[in-house]
């Protein structure tokens, strides 16, 4: 099977954003990819431990999702790692300046990373940004 | 004779139907079938192409009253 590597960045709060970028991180790994995502600026709030925050809609299709049965995104994330294998760590800075602790996120989320690790872990790759 | 294992997705939109098949497939022993229920439209047509690319067996599907019933095998 080919694998490619793809880094996934995460900076919106918005829903659409978010749930795209967790479709492509789960999809991505659970079809052989190397899946790299770096949870940073806004985005990474919701994945606090426990967080229960939602995240606001950018527009109408946004809505819709809300009303359906369509994955949540943190779901699909945590999928993203249980079922295929992908990493996702959070921006250093962002933890600094949120004021969170490692053990503050979600138990699958990895170790802080700095953009100097990330874009050596990313190069070569396809990279999205969310 | 191998098992058939029934995962009844419907309801839920792409890419849950896909991720309920793939947390499922991770549980039946190689040889096993299971057939995935989906009402949505996207996901009975991602279905095959994942089948594909991980290389399980493809062994088709249908659309019965608005829900498509995608089979598939565990080959590794």
């Amino acid at each position: 099977m080919e694998s490619n590597k793809i880094s996934v960045v995460v900076l919106s709060d918005k829903r659409e954003q978010l749930q795209m970028a967790g479709m492509i991180a789960s999809v991505g790994a659970v079809t052989g990819n190397q899946v790299l995502v770096f949870l940073s600026m806004n985005a990474l709030r919701y994945f606090v431990k426990d967080a229960d925050e939602q995240a606001p809609c950018e527009g109408p299709v946004g809505k819709l999702m809300e009303q359906k049965n369509v994955p949540q995104f943190k779901v699909l994330f945590e999928q993203a790692v249980t079922l295929g294998e992908a990493k996702i760590h959070p921006c250093s800075m962002a933890m600094d300046v949120l004021g969170i602790e490692h053990g503050g996120l979600e138990k699958y989320i990895g170790e802080p990373m700095g953009l100097t690790m990330f874009l050596d872990e990313c190069k070569g790759g396809q990279i999205w940004s969310f | 004779m191998a098992d058939k294992r029934i995962v009844d997705a419907c309801g839920s939109f792409c890419p849950g139907p896909l991720m309920e098949l793939i947390a499922a497939i991770k549980m039946v022993e190689v040889g096993d079938e299971i057939e995935v229920l989906s009402s949505d439209k996207g996901s009975a047509a991602e279905i095959p192409q994942w089948i594909k690319k991980v290389g399980h067996e493809f062994l088709g599907s249908r659309e019965e009253a608005g829900i498509w019933h995608v089979n598939v095998k565990r080959t590794k």
